[in-house]
């Protein structure tokens, strides 16, 4: 035997071999697999590099724009200042995520029940929605004694929208055949709900949990820069606003990489979650030949 | 209340259902059903056969309770008045199964309904499943199955129930021929196996003819019963039916009389 190449193999199992437009296709499925790591991988090597060379070569100032091993710097050393900020962000975050949650499929569930109270209420969600939470927030921190309620309230506001909205959508899909046999079935309102528009539901709640899951960071950064108190219990945004202050460039993007990869570990494991969810029935969660 | 008291004249003691003087008009405007009358007999395989928009589904859905008839009445002899559980179960066109449970939980779900738990009516569930030979996939989804397969399940979950009367609104359309023709040769061992009544829903004239002993021809616009016909051919029926004489003899009395209901009609297609 000698090297064990593609066609070897095949022709070992008695396959016909495969034609061109195939061999092409398995190949290009190859390169496929390596580039969607290896490219942005790549630019992100290069990005460093290019801003890293850019500092040096113009001896641009550090107090105007660090360079990326500064930024490491600072992350490094000021991680005790950086480290608690970050839990205090993360709190708000998840704690928002969670009633977001809660709130958002209550409330489509609440909707789902009565068209009348859908129609009654869903505007005001909507409009909810479309005020930018950063000129509602002054006023709930104004009204709410508690710094944490108040960031918990604007984080909320931005994170519940797309569950409540994609979850009433999914609980309103279920298919109509399905829903004739629970008739038929002489099924209850609350074994519909259970077995049948909640199941139905869950891919397009999945989809809206993974939008919210940025936004409730976002809320909850926002809210921070508009609360502006620092003091025991501040979060990233406080340390940005602090830092601005001070001028201390590096330390201001070592929270930036922080929130950034913040956001970035929240959309993997919810997207984690959501195929976990989904992969034995949900045609987004197949994979198919052809 | 006996049995005999609330059984009404004109009605023979075989009755399972019957429509009286049913008419429905929807919302629309659009006369569905006009003044349709039809009983279904205790052990039949009836077939309402017609063109689209004869009102074979509406009169089917107004049988299984999912519509309500704008006038006349339908009876169920033997039952309580007023009872709501007419004990039936509807095989749709589609095989409608629920992609998130696996087979097993699709054929449970009647049972669930009512409040039987897996493990009481595991043996239940896996009978329906070995009836239609699928007892191997209970644990697989419905998308890892054939359409043939689907349509399996969709069947076992209506027999789970072991009901009195079957519905079946067109439910092998959209398979292949020789998908078709298989589940017709298992949907008759069945029936003539357990004997329950079956109300089948079809365009085809080859496929009532095969599976029925009494076809109902109906007419559209407004949709109304022209003719009912006793299939006399003995079962079981095989392939060997499905060549013989007999068999085109009756296809050519169905497709003459479908003819005869659609004459006076002005084309749609």
């Amino acid at each position: 035997m000698t090297a064990d190449t593609e066609p070897d193999r095949l022709a070992a199992a008695a396959l016909p071999p495969l034609d061109a437009a195939e061999a092409g296709k398995l190949r290009r499925a190859r390169i496929d697999r390596i580039a969607r790591w290896a490219l942005p991988a790549v630019v992100m090597i290069a990005t460093i590099a290019g801003w890293q060379w850019y500092v040096d070569a113009y001896q641009v100032p550090h107090y105007i724009l660090p360079g990326p091993d500064r930024v490491v710097a600072a992350l490094l050393q000021d991680w005790p200042t950086l480290w608690p900020a970050l839990l205090v962000t993360l709190q708000i975050t998840l704690g928002a995520l969670v009633i977001a949650t809660i709130g958002g499929v209550g409330l489509a569930v609440l909707f789902a029940q009565s068209k009348w109270v859908e129609m009654s209420f869903f505007p005001y969600a909507v409009i909810l929605q479309v005020t930018p939470v950063i000129v509602i927030a002054p006023l709930i921190f104004i009204y709410v004694p508690s710094k944490i309620v108040g960031l918990l309230i604007c984080a909320w506001i931005v994170a519940f929208f797309p569950i409540l909205s994609n979850t009433t959508l999914g609980l309103n899909s279920a298919d109509h055949n399905l829903r004739n046999l629970f008739q038929l079935y002489g099924a209850s309102r609350w074994q519909t709900l259970w077995h049948l528009r909640l199941p139905s539901a869950l891919p397009y709640f999945l989809g809206g949990l993974k939008i919210a899951g940025g936004l409730s960071l976002i809320g909850a950064i926002v809210a921070e820069f508009v609360a502006g108190t620092g003091g025991l219990g501040s979060g990233l945004a406080f340390k940005i606003l602090e830092a601005s202050y001070r001028l201390n460039i590096p330390r201001m993007f070592a929270a930036i990489v922080l929130i950034s990869l913040t956001g970035i570990v929240i959309f993997a494991s919810l997207s984690i979650l959501s195929h976990l969810m989904l992969r034995r029935w949900h045609e987004s969660a197949i994979k198919r030949d052809g | 209340m006996t049995l005999a008291s609330s059984r009404r004249a004109g009605e023979t003691a075989g009755t399972v259902v019957s429509l009286q003087n049913v008419s429905k008009t929807f919302s629309n405007a659009t006369v569905a059903l006009k003044d349709m009358s039809l009983s279904i007999r205790q052990g039949e395989f009836v077939s309402l056969l017609g063109p689209s928009g004869c009102g074979k589904s509406t009169a089917l859905r107004i049988v299984a309770g999912l519509s309500s008839p704008s006038a006349g009445r339908l009876v169920w002899p033997g039952e309580r008045p007023g009872q709501k559980d007419h004990d039936i179960s509807f095989v749709f066109q589609e095989p409608t199964l629920m992609p998130w449970a696996t087979v097993f939980a699709n054929v449970h779900l009647p049972l669930k309904l009512k409040g039987e738990s897996a493990r009481v009516a595991r043996d239940r569930v896996m009978e329906a499943l070995e009836m239609v030979g699928l007892e191997g996939f209970a644990e697989s989804y419905p998308r890892e199955l054939s359409g043939g397969m689907k349509m399996r399940v969709s069947i076992a979950r209506a027999l789970v129930t072991k009901p009195k009367l079957l519905l079946m609104d067109e439910p092998f359309a959209a398979l292949d021929e020789i998908t078709r023709f298989r589940l017709n040769n298992d949907l008759l061992r069945l029936w003539e196996e357990f004997g329950w009544t079956v109300v089948f829903v079809t365009h085809s004239v080859f496929e009532s003819v095969y599976l029925s002993n009494r076809i109902v021809i109906m007419a559209a616009r407004p949709g109304r019963v022209v003719a009912d016909l006793d299939v006399d051919a003995p079962y079981p029926r095989g392939e060997e039916f499905r060549t013989s004489h007999l068999y085109s003899d009756h296809c050519r009395r169905a497709s003459d009389a479908l003819q005869a209901a659609m004459a006076g009609e002005a084309p749609d297609a």
